[in-house]
C-alpha cells in the first residue's frame, strides 16, 4: 500500500507543477488553483496547515491521502455512494480509496465544489503534515479504561494506540473529543459507514460496555497529547 | 485629514503609465531591492492578506497599518450582546503578525498618494509601497438617518463595529427593566454581515427568555427579505414564539427615516413612530473612510475591483479587500474576507514578480447562533466566472430546514471551532 500512496503523491505533485486543465466539472478551461489557494479554503475551519485549534472541527494534518479523498468523495456525492465510488474508480491511482456514508453538517454542502484533481492536491498537502495531537482536557480514569478497550478491539488496525497512519489508517490519537464523539455516535447510529471488521468490534464494545465504553475510548485518544 | 490622491491629475495628463517608474525612483525602494507591500487595516481580510504575502515571499517588506492596538471581531460579537460570551474573548492583538516579520504600525492611515505610491499616517509618517492593499472595513453613513449622528450612537448604539459599541449595547440590555421593548433597525442591502441583525435578534431573545421574559423585540427592517430568512423565522417560532415582531420593508416603507434620542423613538419612512427601551440602529454603510479618501470607491460608496486580483478598477497598484470591495457574488462576511485576503495576497506576490496571477478559489461559511444549542449556517464554494464578471457559486447551501436537534447542536460547536480557527488564521 505504501508504494501506491507514493505514486498518488507523485501524480498530484505533477499536477501542481504543471497546472492541468479541467474543462469538465467547474473549470471552463481555467488552470487549477495552487495548493496554497485550495487548502487556504480549508484552514479557516480546520486550523493552520490542518492543525485545528478546536474545540471540535477535526484536524486534517497527517490524514492519509486515501482517507481524505474517500471522505471528500462521500461528502461530494451525498448519499449516492455508487457515484462516489465511480469517481474514485475513474482514477487508477485511487484503487485504495474506500467510500463510506457520512453525515456532515456543512461538508456535504462544500465538497461538491471541488474536482477530483483538486481534492487530490488537498489530500497530498494534509498527508504531508505531521499528525497533530490536540491539547485538551480528558478524564484520566476513563482514558485508562479506554486504553485497555483500544488494545482489545482497535489496536490491530489502529496501531500505536491510534497514532499510526500505517496502511493508510486514519489516526485517532489527538483528535478533538467532540469530533470523536460525533463520529462514534454516527458509526453506532448508522449514519456513517465503516468496514465490516470495525463494525463487529464496535458492536462488541457497545454490548459489553455501552456508551461508557465509547467515552473511555474517546478519553484515551484525547489523552495522547 | 490630508488626502494626496492625484489619480485625477494623472488621468488628465495621461500619466498613468508613468506610475511604475515614478514609484521606483523612491530612495526607500532602492535599498536592497526588496519589494514593499503596505496593508491598511488589520481586520478579517487585511490581517490575512499581510500574513499570506509574507508567507508566500519572506523577502517582501510587509507593513500593516492599523489604527487600533487590538481588534474586536464582529463575528461572535452578537454572543457578547446576548451575554453568552465575554468581550475579552473577541479581542485580539497583533503580536503574532509582528513575530512573523510584519511591521505593524498602530496609527491611522490618513492619505494615499497614488502617484508617489506612499501612504501617510496620522503620526506624520510616510510608507512607500510597490503594491498597496486596502482593507478598510466599513464606515457608517451618518447623514442617512435624520438625527442619527455619532452622539446619537452613544444613546442608540449601532454595535456594527465591534468593541465599545458592543459593550454599550450589552450594558443597556442588562440595565433594561423586564417588560421593555428592544428595537433593532437593520439597513437595506448591501451591508456588512447580512445575517448579523437576525442573529442578534436571537441572542437578545435568548437573554430576554432567561432573564426578562416579559420583554419584546421589534425588528423595523428596511427589506422584505433577509439572509437565512427561512431558518431564522423557523428558529424564532421554535424558541422565541410571541417575543419577536418583524416589520418588513414594505410596511416601514424602506426602514428608518429619523430617530429622537430624547424620547427614545424611531420613525419609519412610512411615518410610524415606535418607542423602545433599548434601540439598536444599524445605519446604511459605505467602504471605510480611507478608501473614499484615496479615490477607491465609486458613486455607490463601495470599491470596484478586478475579481481575480482585487486590484482596484479605479487606481492601479492598489487592491481593495473585505467588506469595502464590490466582490460581485461574494457576501460581506468574515470568511469571504478571509478568502479575498488570500486571493489578493497570491495575486500581489505574483504581480510583484511579474508573473501571471494564479487561478483564484473562494469559499464562505457563515454560522449564526439561534440559541446555545441551535446553530445554522450557509456555506459555499465559488469560482471566477469565465468572463470574470462575477464570482460564481459552484456548490453550497443552507442548513436543511429539517435538520435534527443533534445536528443543530453540532453546528454551534463547529461555529465555535470556526471562530477559533479563523482567528488563528488571522493573528497566529
Amino acid at each position: 500500500m505504501h508504494s501506491r500512496f507514493i505514486s498518488l503523491a507523485i501524480l498530484t505533485s505533477t499536477l501542481v507543477l504543471s497546472p492541468a486543465l479541467h474543462a469538465g466539472e467547474h473549470g471552463g478551461g481555467a488552470a487549477m488553483a495552487s495548493v496554497e489557494m485550495l487548502t487556504g479554503a480549508c484552514v479557516a475551519c480546520h486550523g493552520p496547515a490542518g492543525a485545528s485549534v478546536g474545540p471540535a472541527t477535526p484536524s486534517l494534518a497527517g490524514l492519509p491521502a486515501v482517507y481524505f479523498i474517500g471522505a471528500m468523495l462521500s461528502y461530494k456525492h451525498g448519499q449516492d455512494l455508487d457515484a462516489a465510488e465511480a469517481e474514485a474508480a475513474s482514477d487508477p491511482a485511487l484503487e485504495d480509496v474506500e467510500v463510506f456514508a457520512r453525515h456532515g453538517t456543512i461538508m456535504d454542502r462544500i465538497a461538491s465544489g471541488y474536482t477530483l484533481d483538486e481534492i487530490k492536491v488537498m489530500a497530498d498537502f494534509f498527508a504531508s503534515k505531521p499528525v497533530f495531537l490536540a491539547t485538551q482536557e480528558f478524564d484520566a480514569e476513563l482514558a485508562s479504561e479506554g486504553e485497555a478497550l483500544h488494545a482489545d478491539n482497535c489496536e490491530k488496525c489502529h496501531e500505536e494506540g491510534g497514532r499510526s497512519t500505517i496502511d493508510d489508517m486514519v489516526p485517532l490519537a489527538g483528535q478533538w473529543k467532540p469530533y470523536l464523539h460525533y463520529s462514534l455516535a454516527d458509526f453506532h447510529g448508522g449514519a456513517r459507514g465503516m468496514p465490516k471488521k470495525m463494525k463487529s468490534r464496535l458492536e462488541e464494545v457497545m454490548e459489553t460496555e455501552g456508551e461508557d465504553g465509547l467515552a473511555a475510548l474517546i478519553n484515551y485518544y484525547a489523552s495522547q497529547q | 485629514m490630508t488626502t494626496l490622491t492625484r489619480r485625477n491629475f494623472l488621468k488628465a495628463t495621461g500619466g498613468i503609465a508613468a506610475v511604475g517608474t515614478v514609484g521606483m525612483s523612491f530612495p526607500q525602494l532602492a535599498l536592497g531591492g526588496n519589494k514593499n507591500v503596505v496593508v491598511i487595516g488589520g481586520g478579517a481580510a487585511g490581517a490575512v492578506a499581510a500574513k499570506h504575502v509574507k508567507l508566500a515571499d519572506p523577502s517582501i517588506n510587509v507593513t500593516l497599518i492599523e489604527a487600533n492596538d487590538h481588534y474586536y471581531t464582529c463575528f461572535m460579537s452578537n454572543e457578547v450582546i446576548g451575554g453568552g460570551r465575554d468581550i475579552s474573548t473577541i479581542r485580539h492583538g497583533y503580536e503574532g503578525l509582528a513575530n512573523r516579520g510584519i511591521q505593524v504600525v498602530h496609527s491611522k492611515a490618513t492619505g494615499v498618494d497614488t502617484d508617489a505610491r506612499t501612504v501617510t499616517t496620522e503620526g506624520g509618517d510616510s510608507f512607500p509601497y510597490d503594491r498597496l492593499i486596502v482593507s478598510p472595513g466599513i464606515d457608517l453613513k451618518w447623514d442617512a438617518i435624520e438625527g442619527y449622528d455619532m452622539a446619537a450612537a452613544e444613546v442608540m448604539p449601532h454595535a456594527w463595529k465591534a468593541g465599545p459599541q458592543t459593550a454599550l449595547l450589552r450594558s443597556q440590555l442588562e440595565a433594561m427593566d423586564d417588560g421593555g421593548t428592544f428595537i433593532i433597525c437593520p439597513p437595506g442591502n448591501p451591508f456588512r454581515c447580512p445575517p448579523g441583525p437576525y442573529e442578534r435578534v436571537c441572542q437578545v431573545a435568548h437573554y430576554f427568555k432567561e432573564h426578562k421574559p416579559n420583554s419584546k423585540i421589534l425588528v423595523l427592517d428596511a427589506k422584505d427579505k433577509f439572509s437565512k430568512m427561512g431558518l431564522f423565522t423557523q428558529g424564532w417560532e421554535r424558541r422565541y414564539d410571541g417575543m419577536i415582531e418583524w416589520v418588513p420593508g414594505t410596511e416601514t416603507a424602506g426602514g428608518i427615516a429619523s430617530v429622537n434620542t430624547d424620547d427614545m423613538t424611531v420613525t419609519t419612512e412610512f411615518g410610524d413612530t415606535h418607542e423602545g427601551a433599548v434601540i439598536n440602529v444599524i445605519p446604511p454603510q459605505s467602504a471605510g473612510q480611507i478608501a473614499l479618501a484615496a479615490g477607491l470607491a465609486d458613486d455607490s460608496g463601495w470599491c470596484p475591483i478586478h475579481l481575480d486580483t482585487f486590484e482596484s478598477k479605479l487606481v492601479p497598484g492598489v487592491h481593495v479587500i473585505g467588506d469595502a470591495s464590490i466582490a460581485t457574488g461574494l457576501p460581506k462576511s468574515g470568511y469571504a474576507a478571509n478568502s479575498e485576503g488570500k486571493v489578493c495576497a497570491a495575486a500581489v506576490v505574483a504581480m510583484l514578480a511579474d508573473a501571471e496571477p494564479g487561478t483564484p478559489s473562494y469559499v464562505n461559511t457563515c454560522y449564526s447562533l439561534i440559541a446555545p444549542d441551535y446553530g445554522i449556517s450557509v456555506a459555499a464554494v465559488y469560482r471566477l466566472a469565465e468572463d470574470k464578471s462575477k464570482v460564481a457559486k459552484v456548490a453550497g447551501g443552507l442548513t436543511p430546514s429539517d435538520a435534527s436537534d443533534e445536528m443543530l447542536a453540532r453546528e454551534v460547536v463547529y461555529a465555535y471551532s470556526w471562530y477559533n480557527n479563523i482567528v488563528a488564521d488571522m493573528f497566529a
